[in-house]
């Protein structure tokens, strides 16, 4: 089997380029709900013993009004459940809410969790996470570039990186649309979790594209006589088994967390399904197509 | 590699799996001791060799995992000196610790952190029984004693008022530094008419000498009493007072006057503070979040196990063992360092099971490539060990860089998830680079080795 994955590239680069603006699209329309990690709040979960006599919605919001409490955003959790995001609010209102949903019905007890954030932290998780985000990609580049040094014909090192980013920054859009479709839909919101997810995939798929380059480097310095596309497509397809298995590997251990782990888990291994899929699909199909696009436009 | 040497770094693997067996599960082995030494006494009649029972030492769970509360307070410094912030803030810490203490919170944790200028005060409370302690914390009282600012001020504050300006500061009194720090005990009392419930004061030495200060360079003027910000009474001063004994007679009832002794006597603030984060986590929650992790790291290692099987035959059966060691590897880590185990945690050394394979499958890629163009078994093992080096390099040291920034975020969840990734991913460099291979190495020579089928696909 071989793949001329070169010849086709400009196909690839249309799905890509398909996907990318969906996904911006995704965003721009739908926007991306921040949560109570970014935006300071606090957030309410509880649980009923018996799922026959959990209450409705509309009574809980009766129950509770008459509490300063803003505006309440009101989820169904399971059967049993209600997860409850409101403004920052004290330590009596907090008491007097369980007090009253607790006089429903009976509550399952040590099943509640509460979080409160106010919005100091938020503003400092904001700034931190654009910090660490930056770091994150200044390291791969620098680390892409000192580690792919020695190469530098046809392409200089740097493009490696760069070709590199690219492709993270195609596996970081798509999955990040997906997001805000599924805020607008079942109102997920970007949490850290969702931030170090997305932190994952940064070094997965850098980490991906970088086995692919690994290839090329050497295969360039055996093969000197060939020319540049054809060492980048025969490096691809000496690489695609690993690049698929590996892949694979990560993604049966995803779906068993999506699947059987915690709930709490559930948006965070998805972003992390979708973002390595993507991984795999740029680090193939665009970060070594676009060195070759790269190396051709220069000698053009 | 010698054949003598292959068996020797065999034996050690092994004793390493038994030995990390026992850090992970102390309670099978023991009982299992028992059951000799037992043995011994019954059946023999003489206790020929007591094998000691080996140490439990427990995995140390996350509050999101066990339940229980994490607060965070901002301390408000503004009228403390620079040098004496880590002081008063360990004193803040003092006050805190006993009064979570009177609630007989297992292990709290009361710790300064310190953000830049802000300083922090992070409680962590494992359990169940926090509601209380939580409003204790939060009902702890703030004292202050304050002295009357001069006519100017007042009317610059007031002229400035006219203009337009919102005062945020108060009016007519100014801050001392005679605060709920130098308080050493409270009591009720009910002054001379025996009408009144007041509020008796004493001083530490200390807080004597600042009172008799603050007393005769107010002679004739007033001194104002805030708890929690709030006035109290502002009664005018006589005569300068010594012995460090004050009374605080505001419109109290009798309960409100016992309720502010006993808040005072646990112990009084030596700044203000506010909540500014929370998280409470019911234990059920937790212990549901536990299982459910578990049982999904199990499925997903067996999956990953079947997958290598079924794709790389004898190679990938001996990188699930080796896998599986790995992961004992990784669990003896958690008890030994230890690693406080957070469901971020569990969700990186999960991930990081699917990702341990990865030096392993880019080994028998190179090796199958290796095989295909007519190598020995030796040679193509070798050579896919040394050849798939610099994408094994290069591929998990972008994986752990990434890990170690996450680290500088440094909020819990971040952390554990950061730290079990990126243990995960030396664990699994060194089972993919040396277990799997030691393995390999045993069937050099061996009649298995020459057929094909069994290594690749």
């Amino acid at each position: 089997m071989y793949f001329a994955f070169i010849k086709y590239r400009k196909i690839f680069y249309i799905v890509s380029f398909f996907l990318s603006v969906a996904a911006v699209a995704s965003i721009f329309l739908f926007g991306l709900k921040l949560g109570i990690d970014f935006t300071g709040g606090s957030s309410l979960e509880l649980a009923y013993k018996n799922a026959n006599e959990v209450p409705s919605v509309e009574i809980v919001r009766q129950t509770l009004s008459g509490l300063d409490l803003g505006e309440i955003s009101l989820q169904k959790k399971g059967d049993k459940g209600f997860i409850l995001k409101m403004k920052n609010i004290s330590e009596e209102n907090h008491q007097e809410i369980l007090k009253r949903l607790g006089g429903l019905a009976e509550l399952e007890q040590g099943s509640e969790s509460f979080q409160m954030i106010g919005p100091i932290i938020g503003q400092e998780m904001k700034g931190k996470t654009i910090v660490v985000i930056f770091l994150a990609l200044l390291a791969i580049l620098l680390y892409v570039t000192l580690s792919f040094r020695r190469v530098t014909r046809p392409v200089k090192s740097y493009v490696y990186g760069i070709a590199g980013i690219i492709a993270l920054g195609h596996d970081v859009l798509v999955p990040l649309g997906v997001l805000a479709f599924l805020g607008k839909l079942q109102g997920c919101e970007i949490t850290i979790p969702i931030v170090v997810a997305f932190l994952t995939i940064f070094g997965y798929s850098i980490s991906d594209s970088i086995v692919v380059f690994d290839r090329t480097r050497e295969n360039l310095l055996k093969a000197k006589d060939s020319s540049f596309a054809v060492t980048v497509e025969k490096s691809l397809n000496e690489t695609l088994a690993r690049c698929f298995n590996t892949a694979l590997t990560v993604l049966l251990v995803l779906f068993a967390m999506f699947f059987l782990g915690d709930p709490s888990l559930k948006y965070f291994s998805l972003t992390l399904i979708i973002g390595i899929s993507c991984g795999v699909y740029s680090s193939i199909f665009l970060a070594s197509p676009l060195l070759v696009t790269f190396q051709q436009s220069k000698t053009k | 590699m010698k054949k003598r040497k292959i068996y020797i770094c065999l034996i050690a693997i092994f004793a390493l799996a038994v030995f990390g067996v026992a850090i992970v599960l102390p309670e099978y082995l023991n009982q299992s001791i028992e059951y000799i030494n037992d043995f011994q006494t019954k059946t023999l009649r003489a206790q020929i060799l007591e094998i000691p029972h080996i140490p439990v030492i427990p995995f140390k769970l996350g509050l999101d995992l066990q339940g229980g509360s994490q607060l965070i307070y901002d301390a408000d410094l503004q009228s403390v000196e620079k040098k004496e912030k880590s002081e008063v803030m360990q004193g803040l810490r003092d006050v805190i610790e006993r009064r979570i203490n009177l609630f007989g919170v297992r292990e709290p944790i009361v710790r300064v952190e310190e953000k830049g200028e802000r300083k922090q005060l992070v409680v962590e409370l494992p359990g169940i029984k926090n509601a209380q302690a939580i409003e204790m914390i939060g009902k702890t009282p703030y004292l202050e004693f304050k002295e009357e600012k001069t006519k100017e001020e007042i009317d610059q504050i007031l002229e400035r008022q006219k203009n337009g300006e919102t005062i945020t500061e108060d009016f007519y009194f100014r801050s001392t530094n005679l605060t709920g720090k130098y308080l050493k005990k409270a009591e009720l009392d009910f002054g001379q008419t025996a009408l009144e419930p007041q509020v008796a004061l004493e001083f530490n030495e200390e807080g004597a000498k600042i009172f008799e200060d603050l007393t005769s360079r107010n002679v004739d003027k007033r001194v104002a009493i805030y708890i929690d910000n709030v006035l109290i009474s502002a009664p005018v001063v006589r005569e300068a007072i010594s012995g460090g004994k004050a009374q605080i007679s505001g419109k109290f009832t009798i309960n409100e006057a016992k309720e502010l002794v006993r808040n005072l006597n646990a112990g009084a603030l030596p700044v203000p503070i506010k909540l500014i984060y929370q998280d409470i986590v019911g234990p059920t929650l937790g212990k549901i979040s536990l299982e459910k992790s578990l049982q999904a790291g199990v499925y997903g290692f067996l999956a990953v196990a079947l997958f290598m099987i079924l794709v790389y035959r004898v190679s990938g059966f001996l990188a699930s063992v080796s896998l599986l060691i790995y992961g004992i590897i990784l669990l003896s880590l958690f008890k030994l360092i230890p690693v406080t185990l957070t469901l971020a945690g569990i969700g990186g050394a999960i991930l990081s099971v699917g990702m341990a394979v990865d030096a392993n499958v880019l080994n028998f890629e190179r090796k199958r490539e290796e095989l295909k163009q007519g190598e020995t078994f030796l040679v193509a093992v070798e050579k896919s060990f040394s050849r798939s080096w610099p994408a094994v390099r290069d591929s998990h040291f972008t994986a752990l860089m990434i890990a170690l920034i996450m680290f500088s975020f440094g909020t819990n969840f971040v952390k554990g998830f950061a730290l079990a990734l990126s243990l995960g991913i030396l664990a699994s460099l060194f089972s993919a680079l040396f277990i799997t291979r030691i393995f390999l190495m045993v069937f050099v020579g061996t009649r298995l080795e020459k057929i094909k089928w069994l290594w690749t696909r």
